[in-house]
């Protein structure tokens, strides 16, 4: 009986490994979060991208080397080429015109042609005051939509700035969604096909559709018949969630999936040291983007006002020791919020390299003197304490806040740790400006990303404005203001260019945050899969998913 | 006796409206609201963006009249939509609702299965070898920590031999011996960290009840030691490990979080954790109140329980 059992469960084992390894044409991806929602206009994140940048292409978006290209428009609408044109508003004031031609093969995976009618739609729900779109703004923005025929559209904006030839949203399949919209706007979020019937090919232009979805657990792709490009190397793209990192990591080994999304997968740190014990079975790529770890100085510490102070913090810190030490020197120093890899990024700002003598000297200069217990006091006896505070369970930032303050004691700055839950931390202490001392944490942008929500003066949460607004260092300096104001409508590129190098000089002197280093994204790949080429930026690799194929496998 | 029942039940309904305001309160007084998460990945959201979200979805409101907006929903039968999952409540839930019962249910049975004949073979035979070597295996299941376990058991059934999937949800159409293998090693890990403590309730409790007078009456009335042990240690012995078991039967449907999230698999508890991180109001609610909702039952059951297993008990 007992052997009877036991024959029965390897037969019932063995035949899953089979049926596991018959399927050579399929991409296991392992990454560790569900997307919430399928309408790209709700609930952004990188899991709903991930997902959907393989179904489905921005007009314009950033390629890896970060310059603006054509995906579903086939030419980049400028003031040169004509394609934009500056116009009068009906109030004197100036707009721009944009016009963008379709594809003429994008189609709907149901054959429908993706087409202005489609634009137009998602214009009205996105500017309609009951949808609940993430990025109402945007929409608001936008005047008009003139159809000039089904594969062509005119934009009319209602202001100028460097940013008019990004195409500023997604499309959304008119046919499909319109009847639903316009039923219930307020209830459109919910009810939107994205969500009630995900799996329909007329949600698709791109490379692949989506075939299955269990919520939580997996996401299954498979080509697109209606797509026009290069065909997919892929028979089946297979998203698997598993949220938990070593688990993460079992699974790869254990070959139930083949790679794990850098995106979306292993901290630095787990991937250095998978690298350590399976690198020879792997690609393992490190890529440094817009993730922007930083400590935000809270302006409103009478210590932190004197710039003396706020440079000495930084000369007294080792960045490049702590990068090569913790990150395997694969998460590049920051020296301001611009990244090096943005056109913008002026190599010429004045960095602030490791010199412990020049920070205490500056700490000496600032009144503030070695006490007996060799913690600088100034005239007054008051003790130089400063609480750094950053998200608790967050392995890489304890360590790092670890390695700040046990740097910082060295010159006599008694820095205190307080961390707390990310809930806690960013809903209430960084949100509502309570941290006194610094706030480490990581900022997200995009490539050219006017930093007006984190430096701008009228940008400081406080109680008159609703705790509005992201400047929570408190930085208010008016050449900043003018900088950014004279950034954004400036539409000459070596313009714009002498602004933003101005933009991080100020940003380097002032030093109201402290740059610490740009986050890197590790991909974990087999060596059999080709064609996959990080950005850096929040594009996903899945943008290009069609140029990924197998080779040797 | 139906009575009670009737009182008991109209108890629980008292509680149930009771927890659904603290519940409600709870979430709604932590740090943060959605917007916040809504916006935290979207580097082009505005403040006014912000705002504009908050007065649509109504956080703007003082959270009392939140609250009593959404129970007036939900006695209409309408538990609302689920803010991480974009589909109704019950459609998230129901799922996942099997999936827990089905993973705790036959880790819950095979633990009293094991637990029973041990925790007797212990009490039956105090401070011998067979006794050490039970108590030694118990402890070492309560005390080592389930994530690790679990790492342990992948790595050995999954990533060394091959024989089990890591983790993960069988895929759609899976046959029955597809869904035991992924079933496997979540209930290996649950039985493991629970029978401990079950062998050790077990064992102190038929260790009470052989001391008892009706106990060496039994013995010299020349009754065997089967019926002595089964008909009367036994039967007494039960009546805190029902109190035991009862208490863990409502964990049946509030799930086990770290085992569900170590292999990926889609149950009650991540997704009760996961609701009240990502602020989704309505799922944590529903999902917080079903657990109360089965341990107030499950509670009323055990004490239904001890009128049959001692009639001296009764309820009016």
């Amino acid at each position: 009986m007992t052997a009877r059992l036991a024959a029965i469960l390897c037969a019932a084992v063995l035949g899953l490994s089979v049926a596991t390894m018959a399927r050579a044409a399929e991409l296991k991806i392992g990454m560790s979060q569900f997307p919430s929602s399928f309408n790209p206009h709700f609930d952004a994140a990188v899991s709903k991208s991930y997902a959907l940048q393989m179904t489905q292409r921005p007009i314009t978006a950033y390629d890896q080397n970060w310059e603006l290209i054509c995906l579903l428009c086939i030419e980049i609408p400028t003031l040169e080429n004509g394609l934009a044109k500056l116009e009068t508003l009906a109030d004197g004031g100036q707009g721009i015109a944009v016009t963008y031609r379709l594809q003429p093969e994008a189609t709907w995976g149901d054959g429908t042609p993706v087409t202005s009618a489609d634009m137009v739609f998602t214009w009205e729900a996105g500017r309609h005051p009951k949808s609940g779109f993430g990025n109402f703004e945007v929409f608001r923005r936008i005047l008009a939509v003139d159809v000039i025929d089904e594969k062509t559209f005119t934009l009319h904006v209602d202001r100028v700035d460097f940013t008019y030839s990004s195409a500023p949203f997604e499309v959304l399949p008119a046919h499909m969604e319109r009847p639903v919209f316009e039923a219930d706007p307020a209830a459109y979020r919910n009810r939107s096909t994205y969500e009630t019937d995900t799996t329909n090919p007329g949600l698709a232009f791109g490379p692949y559709r989506i075939v299955e979805v269990v919520a939580g657990s997996r996401i299954v792709l498979e080509p697109n018949p209606t797509w026009w490009g290069k065909a997919p190397g892929f028979e089946r793209i297979t998203l698997l969630i598993i949220e938990n990192t070593a688990a993460l990591e079992a699974n790869l080994l254990s070959g139930a999936i083949d790679m794990i999304a850098g995106e979306l997968g292993v901290t630095i740190d787990q991937a250095l040291a998978f690298e350590k014990r399976h690198g020879d079975r792997f690609n393992i790529i490190y890529k440094p983007g817009l993730i922007y770890e930083h400590v935000d100085l809270n302006s409103a510490n009478p210590i932190l006002t004197d710039k003396r102070v706020r440079h000495a913090l930084i000369y007294g810190l080792d960045r490049e020791a702590l990068n090569r030490t913790l990150f395997g020197g694969k998460q590049p120093v920051a020296q301001t919020s611009v990244s090096p890899l943005d056109w913008v990024y002026d190599p010429d700002v004045p960095s602030y390299d490791f010199d412990p003598e020049r920070a205490k000297a500056l700490l000496e200069e600032a009144g503030w003197m070695p006490g007996a217990d060799g913690m600088r006091q100034n005239a007054n006896g008051e003790r130089l304490t400063l609480e750094l505070m950053t998200t608790a369970g967050n392995r890489s930032r304890e360590l790092v806040s670890q390695v700040l303050q046990s740097q910082w004691r060295e010159l006599g700055i008694d820095a205190r740790i307080r961390n707390e839950p990310a809930r806690v931390f960013f809903g209430e202490t960084v949100a509502k400006r309570k941290f006194t001392g610094g706030a480490m944490f990581a900022w997200v942008s995009s490539p050219e990303n006017v930093p007006r929500t984190t430096l701008y003066s009228d940008q400081i949460p406080t109680v008159e404005n609703n705790w509005a607004g992201q400047n929570y260092s408190g930085f208010a300096n008016a050449e900043m203001d003018a900088v950014i104001d004279a950034i954004e409508i400036e539409l000459d590129r070596e313009k714009r260019k002498a602004l933003w190098s101005r933009l991080q000089r100020l940003y380097a002197e002032e030093l109201p945050i402290i740059p610490l280093y740009w986050r890197a994204n590790s991909f974990i790949l087999p060596k059999w899969l080709k064609g996959v080429r990080p950005t850096g930026h929040l594009n996903s690799t899945t943008l290009w998913v069609e140029d990924w194929y197998a080779e040797g496998r | 006796m139906s009575r009670y029942i009737a009182q008991r039940l109209i108890e629980s309904i008292i509680v149930l409206f009771v927890m659904s305001f603290v519940i409600y309160a709870l979430i709604g007084l932590m740090p943060g609201d959605p917007v916040d998460l809504m916006i935290s990945a979207n580097p082009r959201a505005t403040a006014e963006d912000a705002a504009r979200l908050r007065a649509l979805y109504g956080l703007d409101r003082p959270i009392g009249e939140r609250y009593l907006a959404w129970l007036g929903a939900a006695l209409q039968g309408d538990l609302g939509y689920s803010r991480l999952n974009s589909r109704p409540v019950l459609e998230v839930l129901w799922p996942r609702l099997g999936n827990t019962v089905a993973l705790m249910g036959v880790s819950f049975i095979l633990a009293i299965l094991l637990a029973l004949p041990c925790g007797i073979v212990a009490a039956l035979r105090p401070r011998t070898a067979t006794d050490t070597s039970i108590n030694l295996v118990a402890f070492a299941g309560i005390s080592v920590p389930p994530f690790w376990l679990a790492i342990l058991l992948i790595i050995l059934f999954a990533v060394v031999l091959g024989w089990l999937p890591a983790g993960g949800m069988p895929p759609s159409g899976a046959g029955l011996g597809a869904q035991a293998a992924y079933l496997a090693l979540p209930v290996a890990t649950l039985t493991i960290v629970t029978v401990g403590g079950i062998v050790r309730f077990v064992r102190a409790a038929m260790i009470e009840a052989l001391r008892q007078d009706y106990v060496r009456t039994a013995w010299a009335k020349g009754l065997g030691e089967r019926q002595v042990v089964l008909g009367h240690v036994l039967r007494n012995a039960m009546i805190p490990v029902v109190t035991i078991l009862a208490l863990n039967f409502g964990a049946l449907f509030s799930g086990a979080l770290i085992t569900e999230t170590m292999f990926g698999y889609l149950g009650m508890g991540k997704t009760i954790y996961d609701a009240i991180l990502g602020n989704d109001f309505n799922l944590a609610l529903v999902g917080l109140l079903l657990a109360t909702a089965t341990t107030l039952l499950a509670n009323l059951a055990a004490d239904l329980c001890y009128t049959w297993l001692d009639p001296r008990i009764t309820y009016k």
